[in-house]
């Protein structure tokens, strides 16, 4: 795909991320309809197809899921240099795509997070600021074990996919009660993927 | 000065900001979809950089924050030991490596042949992964021991947050307000009462 980009698209696209970085509470993968509706739908500045990779290759690799926003920004880039690599001009085109991308989801949130963080620390001995710690604990726990429920629901959940469940139940009781490596575990899950096994 | 906030002597620092970029690095590498229950197991059970307690605040705090979770986990961490570098410092470590394989791996997958058995091997991860994650829940339990909110309130929060979440799937930012804000203004009220016996 290529498309061109003037420098106002360019700002336009940090803009996007800037903005969308302070609604990301509970992080950058909500607010990925966003994301889709101003790159694809709006500007159709990507294809539908390398929105998609772009976010299951980065919830496939190593590393924080937000990587996928980095990928996307690359995408753009690409599509700018007619949407292949090659030559040194085409590299630029993405790598600055990546850093307009990333840049824009990282920074206002990372400032409120050192402003915030700041302000907790010395107001730790506030009674408001003790009882927002301990009120949100049991939440927080709470939180974890929906999360790996809902990422096992979402491999499957019809009956056929019981494997699946007794696998991530298994790696859970491991992980809580040994201290096998975690890798050990994952290379296990990929294995017994590979092979048609769950 | 709240128990939890103070670092007790058997709990050591990072020594340098190499340390730290490296500790990162290693541990975003073993972060297949996702990488909270790598840094439970590392950072809390192997180096003991923060006892459970600092875990769990930190955690609540990054969530409830905009950003990346655990982008804002770790600036926080950072942050602790060596101040704003320190927290860019972790940023560096837990974004360049991963960033690399994930530019490599869009390149590679143009050309791949296997991308079914890839995309079974990669479902096999993934429950793993969840598994990892409430094991990391699970092992946070023994924290809520030195709660203000008496136990059994505790496990009835950790189901209520549970069913909301999983069950109801109702958006994570109302259950932070709505469920987080009710036991937060519970442990100020007890918190209060503990403060006026101690006095009196």
């Amino acid at each position: 795909m290529s498309i061109t980009l003037t420098p106002s698209d360019w700002l336009a696209l940090l803009g996007q991320f800037l903005t969308l970085s302070l609604l990301a509470v509970g992080g950058a993968i909500t607010t990925v309809p966003d994301m889709h509706r101003f790159l694809v739908d709006e500007r159709h500045w990507l294809l539908d197809n390398q929105f998609n990779a772009s976010i299951a290759l980065a919830q496939a690799a190593p590393g924080p899921n937000v990587l996928f926003v980095a990928l996307l920004g690359w995408n753009v880039g690409l599509n700018a240099a007619g949407g292949a690599l090659s030559g040194a001009a085409t590299w630029i085109s993405a790598a600055l795509g990546m850093l307009i991308t990333l840049a824009g989801i990282l920074l206002p949130s990372t400032t409120l997070t050192f402003v915030a963080t700041r302000w907790a620390h010395q107001n730790r001995d506030r009674r408001a600021v003790r009882a927002f710690k301990q009120g949100m604990a049991p939440i927080v726990i709470g939180l974890l074990l929906a999360t790996g429920w809902v990422l096992t629901t979402n491999l499957g959940t019809s009956l056929q996919h019981w494997p699946l469940w007794l696998l991530a139940a298994v790696s859970a009781v491991v992980v809580w009660r040994t201290k096998v490596h975690l890798l050990w575990l994952l290379g296990a899950g990929g294995l017994l993927g590979w092979f048609g096994w769950v | 000065m709240s128990q939890a906030s103070a670092t007790p002597p058997d709990h050591p620092q990072p020594q340098s900001l190499n340390e730290l970029f490296w500790a990162f690095t290693w541990l975003a590498l073993q972060g297949f979809g996702g990488v909270l229950a790598v840094v439970q197991r590392e950072l809390v059970d192997k180096k003991r950089w923060l006892t459970r307690e600092q875990f769990i605040e930190d955690w609540a705090v990054a969530q409830v924050l905009p950003g990346p979770n655990v982008v804002n986990l770790c600036l926080m961490i950072g942050d602790r030991s060596f101040g704003v570098r320190g927290g860019l410092t972790a940023l560096a470590g837990m974004l360049t490596f991963p960033l690399l394989i994930v530019l490599v791996l869009a390149y590679l997958a143009l050309g791949s042949s296997h991308t079914g058995q890839l995309q079974d091997a990669l479902r096999g991860m993934g429950a793993v992964a969840a598994g990892m994650i409430v094991a990391t829940g699970l092992k946070l339990l023994p924290a809520l021991k030195k709660n203000v909110i008496p136990a059994l309130a505790c496990t009835g929060m950790i189901a209520i947050t549970f069913v909301a979440i999983a069950i109801l799937r109702l958006p994570l930012i109302w259950v932070l307000l709505v469920l987080g804000g009710l036991t937060s203004v519970w442990a100020h009220r007890l918190l209060a009462r503990a403060e006026e016996e101690r006095t009196a």
